[in-house]
């Protein structure tokens, strides 16, 4: 198999398992599949969603110094991009099906988890934008600045579940772990490259 | 005081009991009916009369007269017990896990007859019958369900508590080994779950400790064998599963006040002009909905059941005791 069969693989591979959530949750809310509260069910769906494919896009940087795997940095602007399509759908349902416009801004007023959650989604529009090739020549250097903001995102997102939590913190403790692993990593990573510096 | 109450709820219910609503049990009835026949195991009921059928054919009246009742389906289904999990859907895969057979109740504090009672003695002579009530979740979701059980009150009077008694607490089942929630190492709540009432309020006709819904036995995930029914206050109130009744004289300290003393007091009447502190609680969305309509419709004072029960907080300023 050569490089290029290869990469085409692995292309069609991220795309297929980025895209499978979609039918599944489609399917389950066809057959009348997903509880009393059918709405509600399906944007918290699009949230986890968005949220897994953002931890799997942050650990692409890591994983890629393991040189016995296969490098998977190629694909990570499609990963983030279908981060941005999860959030995007999240949003939207979340808009069309649960939002009481009625009571809109007061609920918004009571429920600071839904302004943490939309800032959240300005920051990965603003990276979704910003991601195709001439977008990342035109910013030169202030691309990877602009890009890291994804940190903040992902800690955002991680706030956006825990305020809405009650009883049980297992599932923000989990996600909490997985953004505290990784940031580790980049301080690793920020710390090295400070030390270089320091050392020219 | 509490006769001229009952009295004025007879006549409401006898006025409002519809020939939907009555349509409407006839099909629960016979649902029940096939649902027993496919049952495998012989059940070896709570009850001396040992057969399904003492959940059926009682007298039934409507206490949410012109509303549709929620299917069996999704009051079985979609429910808080926390015990089984923070998932609406866990507590109908994991309840199953408790065992309810067989059960007793503590009853100690200020009660000349305190003791541990086998559920069939605490039972013994109370007269099943069938409540229609509207149940609100402090989540703002809301259900119309046919409860099968007694008034509180009826009970409560069983154990003579003593006249010093003002409040009345309630315990759940806690017994980890069946209960992986309880389990669980991130959970905020201190087990066993606790809730309490003043006794004025354990007393009110409308309060009911239940066994039974859409005339059959109480599924786990309801609350099964023992749970109890206040239909003016959301749902947290509502305790499940009941294996200690305490009297005392100052006031229990519940659960929820205990994890959110903001966010829920003791009282937690349903109250459309007190918002939770996350979320608003003027509208509920009635359950089932679905993707396209989201069954919102006004929260109603004290869920509706103004007329009967705003007397018990006469002169309480309700935005303060939430």
């Amino acid at each position: 198999m050569n490089a290029k069969t290869a990469h085409l693989m692995r292309w069609w591979f991220i795309f297929i398992a980025c895209l499978a959530p979609l039918p599944y949750i489609v399917y389950r809310l066809v057959v009348n599949n997903l509880g009393a509260e059918p709405a509600k069910a399906l944007v918290e769906f699009l949230g986890e969603t968005s949220l897994i494919v953002l931890f799997v896009t942050l650990a692409v940087t890591p994983l890629s110094k393991f040189k016995m795997l296969p490098s998977f940095v190629k694909y990570r602007r499609m990963l983030g991009l279908w981060v941005f399509f999860y959030a995007s759908l999240h949003l939207l349902s979340y808009g069309m099906f649960l939002v009481d416009w009625r009571n809109f801004i007061e609920d918004l007023y009571q429920r600071p988890y839904v302004i943490v959650g939309a800032l959240a989604f300005l920051i990965l529009l603003v990276l979704a934008v910003t991601s195709p090739r001439a977008a990342i020549k035109k910013l030169g250097k202030k691309w990877k600045r602009l890009h890291r903001w994804v940190y903040l995102a992902t800690f955002l997102v991680v706030v956006h579940v825990y305020w809405q939590l009650r009883a049980d913190y297992f599932e923000a403790l989990v996600y909490f772990t997985f953004f505290v692993a990784l940031m580790s990593f980049r301080l690793d990573v920020l710390l090295a490259w400070k030390s270089k510096v320091i050392n020219k | 005081m509490l006769i001229k109450i009952r009295s004025s709820l007879d006549i409401a219910s006898s006025e409002i009991t519809s020939e939907s609503a009555y349509l409407n049990r006839r099909k629960f009835l016979s649902l029940s009916a096939a649902a027993g026949a496919t049952s495998l195991l012989p059940s070896s009921s709570l009850f001396a009369s040992a057969d399904a059928s003492a959940f059926q054919n009682l007298p039934s009246v409507n206490y949410a007269p012109g509303e549709k009742i929620t299917p069996y389906e999704t009051a079985s289904t979609y429910n808080n017990f926390y015990e089984f999990g923070t998932g609406k859907s866990d507590p109908a895969k994991y309840a199953h896990e408790m065992t309810t057979k067989p059960w007793s109740v503590v009853v100690n504090g200020l009660t000349d007859k305190p003791g541990t009672y086998n559920l069939e003695d605490v039972l013994k002579g109370l007269e099943l019958e069938e409540r229609v009530y509207r149940f609100r979740c402090v989540e703002a979701w809301s259900m119309v369900i046919p409860w099968v059980g007694f008034s509180l009150s009826a009970l409560l009077n069983k154990f003579q508590p003593s006249p010093s008694a003002k409040y009345v607490r309630f315990e759940t089942l806690n017994r980890p080994e069946e209960m992986r929630g309880v389990r669980s190492f991130t959970s905020s709540i201190d087990w066993p779950y606790v809730e309490g009432l003043r006794m004025d309020e354990a007393m009110h006709p409308l309060t009911m400790m239940v066994v039974g819904m859409y005339g059959k036995e109480l599924p786990n995930q309801n609350g099964a064998p023992l749970r109890l029914i206040v239909p003016w206050k959301y749902g947290f109130k509502s305790i499940k599963s009941i294996a200690r009744i305490s009297f005392s004289e100052t006031r229990p300290r519940t659960s929820w006040e205990k994890a959110g003393p903001s966010e829920y007091g003791f009282y937690s009447n349903v109250n459309p002009n007190v918002d939770h502190p996350r979320w608003s609680q003027k509208t509920e969305r009635r359950l089932p909905n679905s993707l396209f309509s989201p069954n919102r419709i006004d929260t109603l004072m004290f869920n509706g059941y103004e007329e009967q029960v705003a007397s018990l907080y006469a002169g309480m300023d309700l935005k303060k005791n939430y």
